[in-house]
């Protein structure tokens, strides 16, 4: 059966981890590869990094940092964070990344994702919708979630859809960084009306949580930074009690599989 | 050593990656006399059949690989090239294999079929050696093999579909070992093993 998928995410800045508090004292987490390379052993399924390095000039080591990544890791890995052309999308991909995801700059340029997605699949390219509650709907916000667009978020998604996104990664800026939970009501509208995978984002905090986000929440798969990052979860346990709930998920048998990395 | 076939179609730095991480002697190349020169083949793939196609013809990739009698592992869009046709585009496709690609019934459920799923063997073949229906592969796709005489493992995803197959010197696999992790690297190990002891036997 296809499993749902656990999705440690690892913020980048000057190509460290970085591992910040409600957006203010970010502190040095470590080296990436390093991160991947125990998350991988450790059986994530796939793993996304997020570039939030602010200068152009420091950017241009997202590629090579990529390729250090794509050489030690053997599972999948997106790539976002301030990524606005086809050349740059073009150069991650080639550099070994499978997705790249978009958030900024396809409000600005929807068009961009027809494009990426014609050049590239749409396999490849992952709509990021940072989303907030807004009286009784959700709105779109951008640059890090400090720009509200004015979008509905329930349409800009479905309409990412229909210009060519492969998989939604839909994050509640109400629930990031609270451990509260899943914004559930969100996933479950989504949910509804896509026919594309939805990775949840914002708010895991405990199991249950992940467990609810793909039990009531419809998500296929369940991406988290903190609780990964300072080991209050294990992957292990996390897996094991989804599957004590029911949900079809990725065992590694380390009888066959024991860790070369 | 192993060549792997570059076109625009391929996912080539992760088989690369996968290849220096087992030690695997391999090189990059679309000239088909270079590849002539190997002991086995990597024909990867990632899009569309039909521009892929196009794209191995304009090489003239796809004569050689018709002619080819080295052990060819097509990976992804690569093994589904192997066969005759995909609805994907209309295309007419290599043909050494028999049978139609068809598209997953999206209104069944969400499509592609992207993430971890199994692959039961049904056959003992040294490409599966050590790989159970317990473990996990990882699979981008929209478009399925049926089951046929020729497939090795299948897959579950809407319906059963072939995950491994094999005819004659030509092998596929529906998933991405390259990016499957332990389990993955052990398949790309088998083809390596078997690529070798082909070219012991004929040197």
């Amino acid at each position: 059966m296809l499993t749902k998928r656990i999705i440690p995410c690892l913020d980048i800045k000057d190509g460290r981890t970085v591992k910040g508090v409600n957006f203010v004292g970010l502190r040095d987490a470590g080296d990436p590869v390093e991160l991947a390379q125990r998350y991988t052993a450790e059986g994530a399924d796939e793993l996304v990094f997020l570039d939030i390095t602010a200068t152009k000039e420091k950017r241009k080591t997202l590629v090579k940092l990529v390729t250090e990544i794509a050489a030690h890791i053997n599972i999948p890995f997106t790539v976002g964070g301030g990524i606005k052309t086809v050349e740059e999308i073009e150069a991650i991909l080639k550099a070994g990344a499978d997705k790249v995801s978009l958030n900024s700059a396809i409000v600005r340029d929807p068009d961009l994702i027809t494009r990426a997605s014609n050049a590239f699949g749409s396999q490849a390219i992952v709509a990021a919708v940072d989303a907030k509650r807004v009286d009784d709907h959700w709105e779109v916000f951008v640059k890090g979630g400090s720009e509200p667009t004015g979008l509905d978020a329930l349409s800009w998604i479905k309409k990412t859809e229909m210009l060519g996104a492969g998989e939604i990664l839909l994050t509640s800026m109400d629930r990031d960084g609270t451990k509260s939970g899943f914004d559930l009501d969100l996933l479950k509208k989504v949910n509804q009306q896509i026919t594309i995978p939805v990775i949840a984002s914002g708010g895991a905090g405990t199991i249950q949580h992940c467990c609810d986000a793909v039990l009531i929440g419809n998500a296929d798969a369940v991406l988290a930074a903190s609780i990964f990052h300072f080991r209050e979860i294990e992957i292990d346990d996390l897996k094991a009690q989804m599957a004590n709930e029911g949900i079809d998920v990725r065992i590694l048998h380390r009888d066959t599989e024991e860790s070369s990395i | 050593m192993i060549g792997i076939i570059k076109y625009q179609a391929g996912n080539l730095a992760s088989v690369s990656n996968a290849l220096n991480r087992l030690g695997a002697a391999h090189f990059i190349t679309d000239d088909h006399n270079e590849l002539e020169k190997a002991d086995g083949i990597i024909f990867p793939g990632v899009g569309h059949a039909g521009a892929a196609m196009d794209d191995l013809r304009s090489r003239d990739l796809d004569v050689w690989l018709k002619n080819t009698t080295k052990p060819v592992l097509g990976i992804c869009l690569g093994m589904q090239l192997l066969y005759e046709s995909s609805e994907e585009g209309d295309s007419n496709t290599l043909g050494l294999i028999p049978g139609e690609l068809k598209k997953f019934d999206a209104s069944k459920a969400k499509v592609p079929h992207m993430g971890w799923n199994q692959c039961k063997p049904n056959i003992d073949h040294p490409l599966l050696k050590g790989i159970s229906e317990k473990q996990f592969l990882y699979y981008v796709h929209g478009y399925y093999a049926p089951i046929c005489k020729n497939t090795l493992a299948s897959c579950n995803y809407i319906n059963d579909f072939t995950a491994v197959v094999a005819k004659d010197n030509f092998m596929g696999v529906q998933f991405h070992p390259e990016k499957s992790g332990q389990v993955g690297s052990l398949l790309l190990q088998n083809f390596a093993d078997m690529v070798n002891i082909k070219s012991e036997i004929n040197s």
